[in-house]
């Protein structure tokens, strides 16, 4: 039984839909790695997070053809329950992930775990350390309904990563976040990955992130795959642009002094770093 | 209503007369529950100008902003607009003035039809007709939803409720436009629809306020930058001196981090450089003036 989550020329139609909104995708990701996914708006980058976390087609309906497995097992051939424990899916709009029946943060993030039928002390221990990893202890006692909009999206995170799946596929994570808990959510993961062994699939728009932690990164064209490889290649890549994502600070500033006649010096480069 | 008597709306903010300023005077707030979430704000901001509220999660931007139209009012000072307190404005009339794009578009969408949506903030202002299909048509244009009328707005992704979201205030052709992390989610054609938005919003004189964690809108699109921690505003400037070095020891302790075209040239000595054309500017100037390829063109 081979390791990993692979799809391989998974195509997917939302019910209803006339088009498909992914296409013949083929995607590897290995335990240990992350793996970024980029792409213009409505390039499909929730839709594959639906399909690769089992969503879509069992739960929202629609027509998934081709293959999706976790570790070797189909996804449709696994039950929800099982599913939640193999992959977490961080929703891209995180208020949708509150389960809108707790008190308080730390029964929101203990909600997940609890419903696993983990033992109490394995409860308290999971949830203290997702609050940790994403920094948001303070936040314990409050009421998760009555927060800012980035400290809600740091209470969804932390409900996934105390799930503690073998992957996890997270949809834009960092999008409320300012920079210094964008900063700190990117090195969480990327140690939670080379830690803990889990695979991620991270969405994310801000590419500097993804060229801080991603092995590899995937990008979305309507529905296709449009370019991937290792990260500092695709961000890199000319193409880029084209398809509609923004590369990275580093690379924007290279490509604006060349584009003005300038020389690219080393000094220049250093000063990027 | 103001907005209401002008043919094409905002003809009547070409000029800054029709804007009130804004002033916050010592302004704390705590939620019911007892959280502090603003404390002795004070802040004035002028007719048409454009600016860019900055700060931690959680240090009290979208709270602070609740208050220009009424959503929130102080627990103690007051909210001023041309010097008079937003609690003796009428709502329908405060409504006219400042239009709020809210951070989380589900809080604010409700309606089955992307039109419908967008046609509901005017046709509350008493905009009827002709003008109001105008309105509709123009806001959807805007935000790039030109196409998607009558679709429902929960059939649409996340990035296009946001736009939505944002097309359902310009519609209301406030004189007081306050964007609540209005790039969030959005590529890079995106942030560019939300970066015209704004300068045209800006070039007719109307004033522009915007939330925002993406430092490189903010240096590009405002010509202030007010910084928050923990409830209060602890810097305010222009992008040149929010993000220059002698700023930063203060931007740090806020939890910011400069864009990296003014951390790039201050390491450089090349002076304050904000923006990234700013940066190639200096870099060409440097280089022995505007040789080669236009990059002193600006
Ligand atoms: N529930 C749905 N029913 C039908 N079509 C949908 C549904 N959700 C998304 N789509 C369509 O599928 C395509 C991909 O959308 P998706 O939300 O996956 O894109 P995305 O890359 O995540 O975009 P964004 O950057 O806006 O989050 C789009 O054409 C979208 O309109
Ligand atoms: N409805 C509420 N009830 C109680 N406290 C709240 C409520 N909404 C926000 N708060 C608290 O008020 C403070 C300021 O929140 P606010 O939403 O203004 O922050 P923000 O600067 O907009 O943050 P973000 O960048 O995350 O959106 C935070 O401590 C937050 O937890
Ligand atoms: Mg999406
Ligand atoms: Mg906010």
């Amino acid at each position: 039984m081979s390791a990993g989550l692979v799809l391989a020329g998974a195509s997917y139609r939302y019910a209803g839909a006339l088009g498909a909104a992914l296409a013949a995708v083929d995607l590897r990701l290995e335990p240990g790695r992350v793996v970024g996914v980029a792409g213009a708006n409505e390039s499909g980058k929730s839709t594959l997070c639906l399909v690769v976390a089992g969503l879509a087609p069992s739960v929202i309906g629609g027509r998934l053809d081709g293959s999706v497995r976790i570790d070797g097992v189909e996804t449709a051939a696994t039950r929800p329950h099982e599913l939640a424990q193999r992959c977490g899916l961080l929703f891209q709009n995180a208020s949708t992930q509150l389960s809108n029946t707790t008190a308080t943060v730390l029964e929101e993030v203990a909600f997940g775990p609890c419903n696993l039928g983990l033992p109490a002390a394995e409860v308290v221990e999971r949830v203290w350390w997702a609050l940790r990893a994403v920094g948001i202890e303070p936040l314990a006692p409050r009421d998760p309904a009555r927060l800012s909009g980035g400290q809600g999206q740091l209470v969804a995170l932390a409900s996934v990563l105390a799930l503690r799946p073998s992957y996890l596929v997270l949809d834009e994570p960092t999008s409320e976040l300012d920079p210094a808990g964008t900063r700190l959510v990117a090195e969480a993961l990327a140690r939670i990955a080379g830690e803990t062994g889990a695979g991620i699939l991270l969405v994310e728009h801000k590419t500097e992130v993804l060229a801080h932690i991603a092995d590899d990164v995937v990008v979305l064209e309507r529905g296709t795959v449009a370019l991937s490889g290792p990260a500092a290649e695709v961000l890199a890549d000319p193409r880029l642009v084209e398809l509609g994502v923004e590369p990275p600070a580093q690379v924007r500033l290279e490509r604006a002094v060349r584009a003005a006649g300038l020389e690219w010096s080393a000094a220049l480069a250093e000063a990027i770093e | 209503m103001t907005a209401a008597g002008s043919p094409a709306g905002s003809a009547a903010w070409g000029s800054t007369a029709a804007v009130p300023s804004i002033e916050l005077e010592v302004v704390s707030f705590a939620y019911p529950d007892g959280t502090r979430a603003l404390s002795d704000v004070g802040l004035r901001i002028e007719a048409g100008e454009s600016v860019a509220i900055v700060g931690q999660n959680g240090s009290g931007k979208s709270t602070l902003v609740r208050h220009l139209n009424g959503l929130l009012r102080p627990t103690a000072g007051r909210v001023l607009l041309d010097g008079r307190d937003v609690r003796r404005i009428h709502v329908a009339r405060l409504a006219g003035l400042v239009g709020l794009a809210f951070q989380n578009p589900d809080r604010q969408l409700f309606a089955s039809r992307v039109s419908a949506e967008v046609a509901f903030g005017p046709r509350n202002l008493g905009i009827r007709g002709p003008e109001l299909d105008e309105r509709v048509q123009a806001a959807l244009a805007d935000t790039g939803l030109g196409a998607e009328a009558a679709t429902n707005p929960y059939d649409l992704g996340y990035s296009r409720r946001k736009l939505l979201a944002l097309a359902s205030v310009l519609a209301m052709r406030t004189p007081i436009l306050v964007l609540d992390e209005p790039t969030t989610g959005q590529d890079a054609r995106g942030v560019a629809r939300v970066r015209d938005v704004v300068a045209r919003a800006a070039g007719e004189g109307r004033t522009v306020i915007a939330i925002s964690h993406d430092m490189r809108f903010v240096a590009e699109s405002f010509r202030r930058v007010v910084v928050m921690r923990e409830g209060r505003v602890v810097l305010a400037g222009a992008p040149d001196v929010v993000f220059g070095e002698a700023a930063w020891p203060e931007l740090g302790a806020a939890y910011l981090e400069p864009p990296l075209a003014a951390v790039a040239g201050a390491r450089l000595g090349l002076g304050a450089t904000p923006t990234e054309s700013a940066f190639v500017t200096a870099v060409g100037r440097r280089r022995g003036g505007a040789t080669a390829g236009g990059a002193g063109a600006e």
